[in-house]
């Protein structure tokens, strides 16, 4: 640590006032997330906690890793059984290994990394250009991208629906804190429409490219457990499967296990709101009811199959927890009313799962229920307001009576 | 005396002005948003775009000149209907016109050269100058308008055929370029129409950053 002190100490002069000014948000934003920052308020009252944006978004991304690397063991592991070199007979033995591993690392970090080069590279244009410091707030987006889309989305998508959702979803708000949108579910959803064949149907979510020669079965297909759902009404994985993760999907979504685990980690912590991830859950076995309810009406078997799941198996399917834990949560483009945040999360399970059930062309609901949210939450927050002032103007009356 | 006075030039500085101010600081769809719903609808190609801003021009020049000319005759009252009426007549001609010559381009454009009628832009110019101002002055506004009008239209179409399509006036570009063989896709997504808006504010920002009298103050 002493030596990296060092090579910050020498620098501060050439870029505080020195030839390298121009890179002085970059050094800034280095600095201070390597080392806590020794400047504080000096005048007024305000509230004191240990931890800044920098250690917030730092939490979260400690949440992210587990299910990020289980992202990576899995993508590999789901390419080497497509191509049959797997024994299904001891499965769980065969997937945390060195080769499934490495597979999935070298299709994942790049697309990490293009990421955060993407992502970055515009919020230094604009820190420098309306001359503040780079704000932390891509930290946690530049790791939910990747781990949102599917393993064989070409880098320069990536890094263009990055930008896209940097620049549009975010800077010309005002930058971090003042988006209306999530920006990771604003990349997501620019992929989705923009590139709609490497971003949805059964040919994308697992890595078929055969290495050294070895032929592929033709016509395998990887349709996610949604998918399928959508086309057949039934599904060939096991709800125990989807839950530890072994099974195709984007790269972070599938493990509800791990993704549990990173949820509890944000709870402890104080970090994400236990509120919206619990009515979130209701919202989503709500209308998992409502649909079981009514699927004996429906007139294609398919759809009757649909809805008649139990509502466990939406929890597990997909990326309900993915988007419950890590997307509704972002306190940005969330309610902010405590009260908000009930309504808020409620809903975002129940349209997530309802667009999921009722258009088989987007099966994945849950990102436009969180988008279509989070443009609603201000109006949320607005009549919670607005409740709580006509109930204290009641009491006012009362009292003064 | 009315008769001594000089005679305008029909180019003068402030008749250049009518023709020019439309195009930056008063631009009917970046500074005054108006008619953006037919910006978002028809915008996908080239080639209807540029068909839509000749019949726009065309009916809001003549629209223009006709008002201006009747501009003294014109109840107050039923000044509205008497609009609509010239209006209407020069779209129905413009329709028949493009339908006799253009067929291919009137269908894909269908309903929206009907709707020029209701084109905010073409109301708003009739109410807010020919009313009140000489035939000549109105031809040159109505022009004004008209092609700043097209001109945004053509900009924001021609991104997103680019972007969308690979194709530029139906020609394929993209392929030409042999940028399909390095891995390279259109982008689906400009060919909704919300990214039409997209562009447009990305025209309006564009604008402001160079305009600095646009930005408001607050």
């Amino acid at each position: 640590m002493k030596f990296l002190q060092n090579i910050f100490d020498s620098a501060r002069p050439v870029v505080t006032t020195g030839k390298l000014k121009p890179l002085y948000p970059l050094y800034n934003a280095l600095e201070t997330m390597l080392f806590v920052p020794d400047h504080n308020a000096k005048s007024g009252a305000h509230v004191r906690d240990a931890i800044d944006l920098k250690r917030t978004m730092i939490t979260v991304i400690f949440a992210l890793i587990p299910a990020l690397i289980f992202g990576m063991f899995n993508a590999g592991y789901q390419h080497y059984r497509a191509l049959g070199l797997l024994n299904d007979a001891i499965g769980w033995l065969q997937f945390f290994t060195l080769d499934n591993f490495l597979f999935g690392a070298i299709k994942v970090i790049p697309m990490i990394a293009v990421t955060y080069i993407a992502g970055l590279g515009i919020e230094i244009y604009f820190a420098y250009r309306n001359s503040h410091a780079v704000n932390e707030g891509f930290l946690v987006s530049g790791l939910l991208i990747p781990m949102t889309m599917p393993i064989d989305m070409p880098l320069w998508m990536v890094a263009i629906s990055t930008i896209f959702a940097v620049l549009i979803g975010k800077e010309v708000f005002g930058g971090t804190g003042m988006n209306i949108l999530n920006p990771a579910l604003t990349a997501r959803a620019f992929a989705f429409f923009a590139y709609p064949s490497f971003m949805s149907g059964d040919k994308v979510w697992i890595n078929t490219t055969t290495g050294q020669g070895e032929a592929l079965v033709d016509g395998f297909s990887g349709a996610t457990a949604l998918g399928q759902y959508a086309t057949t009404g039934g599904t060939t994985y096991s709800a125990w499967d989807a839950f530890l993760g072994i099974i195709p999907g984007s790269i972070g979504e599938t493990s509800t296990l791990l993704i549990l685990l990173g949820g509890i980690y944000l709870i402890a912590t104080g970090i994400g709101s236990w509120k919206i991830m619990l009515s979130s859950l209701f919202g989503a076995i709500a209308i998992s009811l409502i649909f079981n309810l009514v699927a004996p009406n429906m007139i294609s078997p398919e759809q009757q199959g649909f809805l008649s799941i139990p509502f466990y198996f939406h929890l597990v399917f997909g990326s309900w927890a993915f988007s419950t834990v890590f997307m509704a949560t972002d306190p940005v483009s969330a309610s902010h009313t405590e009260k908000g945040k009930w309504i808020y999360g409620f809903f975002i399970g129940f349209l997530g799962i309802m667009i999921r059930v009722f258009n088989p062309a987007y099966p994945e609901g849950m990102m436009l229920a969180i988008l279509f949210m989070n443009v609603m939450a201000p109006l949320i927050d607005h009549y919670v307001v607005e409740g709580n002032v006509k109930k204290r103007l009641k009491r006012l009356k009362l009292s003064t009576k | 005396m009315e008769i001594n006075k000089p005679k305008e030039a029909l180019f003068s500085k402030k008749n250049r002005k009518l023709l020019k101010d439309p195009m930056n600081i008063n631009n009917p769809i970046t500074v005054q948003v108006l008619g953006i719903c037919s910006a978002l609808a028809i915008t996908v190609k080239l080639k209807p775009a540029i068909v839509m801003s000749l019949s726009v021009i065309v009916v809001m020049a003549l629209a223009n000149v006709i008002t201006s000319l009747m501009r003294n005759m014109i109840p107050n009252r039923i000044r509205i209907i008497v609009q609509l009426v010239v209006v209407a007549t020069l779209v129905i001609l413009v329709d028949q016109v493009l339908k006799a010559f253009v067929y291919d381009v009137s269908k894909q454009l269908s309903v929206f050269v009907g709707l020029i009628i209701t084109n905010c832009i073409i109301m708003g110019r009739i109410e807010a100058f020919s009313l009140g101002n000489t035939p000549w002055k109105s031809f040159l506004d109505g022009i004004g308008n008209g092609a700043s009008y097209g001109l945004i239209l053509i900009v924001v179409s021609f991104f997103r055929e680019l972007l969308g399509n690979g194709t530029l006036y139906d020609y394929p570009v993209v392929e030409k370029l042999g940028l399909y063989d390095l891995g390279y896709h259109n982008n689906g997504m400009m060919l909704l129409p919300p990214m039409a808006l997209i562009v447009v504010a990305l025209i309006i920002w564009w604008q402001r950053s160079k305009t600095p009298s646009l930005i408001e103050k607050d």
